[in-house]
């Protein structure tokens, strides 16, 4: 392989008591879309890590345009034209634009030239950018656009992205591939990591699939289809989440003409959200994040509490009632910020498990705990969703995001809610975990609950949902039946690309 | 009745009573743009008066009194930065601890230096300017830190704002994870904060032994140092906001000097605390816009680890 970018060649990394990668090889071509495909804790991450410098091999070796590469930190990789857009965006919220893009050069120019590179380079890939305004002022698209524009200016070589597309509407995601598209054709390779396998098949040229830390095949996405690739990755069959059709019961949750004005700086004021949502219905609600979602989860939770008469359950004003008044309902809640949400991170997953199910489990008796009945209880979520963690008593931190996330899930769903509202259910979670989560939710609204599924993940909300309504600025438009919506007709109810526009050229 | 006191008088002293104060803010200010809360101001000061102080008695030189408070302060500052950053130990509880230390510690080496009298700081020379009319004594009287203070709180104005060096002091304050991911080395770049912290408050704690009393007491600093790290956060971390705040503290501590000397008729305690609390007042107030929180670091005292 003479003509190739980049090499792996054998890469090993351990960590203890885990082999993240083993033996890995792969070759990535001048102009290559190339992707990376693997559940959770598969390996990506990590390899990318280490061709980004931030992680040293135990053993292997790379090559970067025939010549042995080996980055002792980030700046060596950025220099040999090796740029990387992180999964979670790596930007500075109280700094500007050109600030954070400073950030991220080895030798940035005066502030005014960068200010025009910035305004140049972004409109040129259709990102446009004011170098001025506040990383924390941004939408999460935006943001991503920072990442990007911050890459591009390095002229890199190689660049590598590790899951852009979560937080994107589908215009977007267009806007973004019409500028990967373009960089390609440039003779910039791209490393693409995702769990959205349309995507990579629209995308991609090649793929490299990971199974617990091994290369176990390598395919043309554009040849595969997506059940064959997620079958790769897995190692088994695919079950794809089904459910009989039923008929939707009484109305169970009732919000009428809501505002919520936001009490946190960059967060969204609900305005006027109108939701019904009957026993045995799962409605999904789409919207790039930050358009409310959080806020809409804790008006329903009980985090926040409102005014009478805008918010009812089977009947009754549950405005001023906190958490676990309505716990007591049987509405539950899972947040989507697993870690200091959610979940408690530096407590174990027996005290986690405690602390929401308490009262529905029966869990404490005249203030005292009942420790044996709570193992149990943690033991249950365990077992039932498939958590992988040496015990019950290890720290939630200790997870990796796909097993909590499944932990807090099953936390909720075991504890028989009337009324669950789930946000970013399978936000980092592999596909058969996923899978296995909606099949939960669906099992649970074919029991009879009233299901609201927040999601940033179109095709998971169609997937699992009767209806369909998208949230835009703490607005919430009309849910319509989720069956047979298109992409296009979803993104109009998301507010379309905002300024987002096609590359030029 | 006339109260007899001297507005010239009252401002001329107002930056001398100001220095200690301001040149500990500064420094606390830097260190926690880095995203590390030492509460240890009080204990840095301290341990600055003192080794300011015996230094200057031992060798005649207020200037080498200076440099070697720098020096303690920065040692001092040293052990919490190892202990911090190296070790992770609890940011707050630590600071604590380097106060008490630093108290104990600075009145064990003053005992042989209580009621000594340190060598005089020399006026800086200004020529004619000196000679003006209120202006003079009012600006152009006073020794060479004064200056030092007001051009370093230009300098850190400046240098946050405009250099490199300060927007990756301000990228590592604002998220670390971010910064390393980056390829900075936060752990590196938040030792020299502290110690440049230390530096500060070592200065600062001299000026009180050196110029303001000047001498040798048992627990000088008598709470500066706590009123440092208040005008720190009341001033939203910005230079200017803490030099107000500085010059108010110190402007509202000499006249209430003057006036108990004077003989007001109000109570010599709430006279006193009127510093304290007046100043609080103020800056609470300006801060009040919500903007102004949006200053702090946002990894203000928390442990960074780096997870790879």
């Amino acid at each position: 392989m003479t003509d190739s970018l980049l090499t792996l060649d054998n890469l090993t990394k351990a960590y203890p008591g885990v082999v993240a990668n083993d033996k890995v090889s792969l070759s990535i071509g001048p102009g290559e879309i190339h992707s990376l495909l693997g559940e959770n804790g598969a390996g990506k991450s990590t390899l990318v890590k280490m061709i980004y410098g931030l992680v040293k091999p135990d053993s292997g070796r790379m090559t970067l345009h025939g010549a042995p590469y080996a980055p002792a930190e980030p700046k060596a990789a950025r220099a040999s034209g090796v740029a990387m857009v992180f999964q979670h965006f790596s930007l500075f919220e109280a700094l500007d634009v050109a600030e954070n893009i400073a950030l991220g050069m080895e030798k940035p120019p005066p502030r005014r030239d960068l200010s025009e590179q910035i305004r140049t380079v972004s409109h040129a890939y259709g990102l446009p950018l004011d170098p001025g305004r506040r990383v924390g002022e941004l939408s999460a698209g935006e943001r991503q656009r920072v990442e990007i524009v911050r890459c591009l200016l390095q002229n890199p070589r190689l660049l590598i992205m590790d899951e852009p597309t979560s937080v994107l509407t589908p215009q977007e995601v267009d806007i973004l591939f019409t500028t990967l598209r373009k960089l390609s054709a440039e003779g910039t390779a791209i490393l693409y990591i995702s769990h959205k396998l349309d995507e990579i098949r629209s995308l991609c040229d090649s793929a490299t699939v990971l199974r617990l830390g091994k290369v176990v095949g390598s395919c043309i996405p554009a040849q595969s289809t997506a059940r064959e690739m997620a079958e790769m990755m897995i190692g088994t069959s695919l079950k794809t989440p089904t459910r009989p059709a039923g008929e939707p019961g009484e109305v169970l949750l009732n919000i009428t003409a809501l505002d919520l004005p936001s009490t946190s700086q960059f967060g969204t004021s609900l305005r006027g959200v109108d939701l019904q949502v009957r026993a045995g219905q799962v409605v999904g609600i789409g919207g790039v994040a930050g358009n409310g979602q959080e806020e809409l989860l804790s008006v329903i939770s009980g985090e926040a509490c409102v005014p009478t008469g805008h918010i009812t359950f089977k009947g009754q004003d549950i405005g001023g009632l906190g958490p676990n008044q309505r716990r007591a309902l049987g509405i539950l809640s899972a947040p989507e910020e697993r870690l200091g949400h959610a979940a408690a991170p530096d407590m174990s997953l027996v005290e986690n498990a405690l602390l929401t199910g308490t009262l529905r489990k029966g869990l404490s008796r005249n203030g005292f705990l009942d420790w044996t009945a709570t193992r149990a209880f943690a033991a249950d979520i365990i077992d039932t969703f498939d958590v992988r963690t040496p015990n019950a008593d290890v720290a939630a931190r200790a997870l990796s995001g796909g097993n909590l996330q499944k932990f807090v899930i099953g936390r909720e769903v075991l504890q028989a809610p009337t009324c669950l509202v789930v946000n970013q259910p399978t936000w980092g979670v592999d596909a058969s975990a996923a899978a296995a989560i909606r099949q939960a939710l669906l099992d649970l609204a074919q029991q009879g609950a009233a299901v609201v599924v927040i999601s940033q993940d179109l095709d998971e909300l169609l997937e699992i949902s009767d209806l369909f309504a998208a949230l835009n600025g703490g607005r919430l438009s009309a849910p319509r039946p989720a069956y047979g919506l298109t992409l296009d007709e979803i993104g109009l109810m998301m507010g379309g690309a905002h300024d987002m526009e096609v590359a030029h050229v | 009745m006339m109260l007899n006191i001297s507005l010239e008088l009252l401002l001329a002293s107002l930056m001398v009573a100001a220095t200690p104060i301001l040149l500990a803010a500064l420094g606390e200010l830097v260190t926690e743009k880095s995203g590390v809360l030492n509460l240890g101001v009080e204990g840095m000061m301290i341990i600055g008066a003192i080794c300011g102080f015996a230094v200057a008695v031992e060798t005649g030189s207020t200037i080498l009194g200076f440099i070697a408070a720098a020096l303690g302060g920065a040692v001092l500052s040293l052990i919490f930065a190892v202990l911090t950053q190296v070790l992770m130990s609890n940011q707050v509880a630590t600071g604590l601890a380097l106060t008490l230390f630093g108290l104990g510690f600075s009145a064990l080496i003053g005992q042989s230096y209580a009621g000594l009298k340190p060598p005089p700081v020399p006026e800086l020379d200004f020529g004619p300017l000196s000679n003006l009319p209120f202006v003079g004594p009012v600006l152009f009287q006073h020794d060479a830190m004064v200056y030092v203070s007001i051009a370093l709180v230009a300098a850190i104005w400046a240098v946050l704002r405009f250099s490199r060096v300060g927007l990756i002091l301000r990228a590592v304050g604002e998220n670390h994870d971010a910064a390393h991911a980056l390829g900075y080395k936060v752990v590196r770049i938040r030792i020299l904060a502290i110690l440049f912290g230390g530096a500060c408050a070592g200065l600062g704690g001299a000026y009180l032994s050196l110029v303001r009393v000047p001498q040798w007491t048992e627990g000088m600093t008598a709470g500066a140092g706590w009123i440092a790290l208040a005008l720190v956060v009341f001033g939203a971390w910005k230079p200017w906001r803490v030099l107000l705040g500085a010059y108010l503290f110190g402007g509202i501590t000499v006249l209430q000097l003057n006036l108990q000397a004077a003989g007001l008729a109000v109570p010599v305690e709430i006279l006193s605390m009127s510093p304290y609390v007046i100043t609080i007042l103020v800056l609470v107030v300006m801060s009040a816009d919500r903007r102004a929180s949006l200053n702090a670091p946002a990894t203000l005292g928390r442990v960074f680890h780096a997870s790879n």
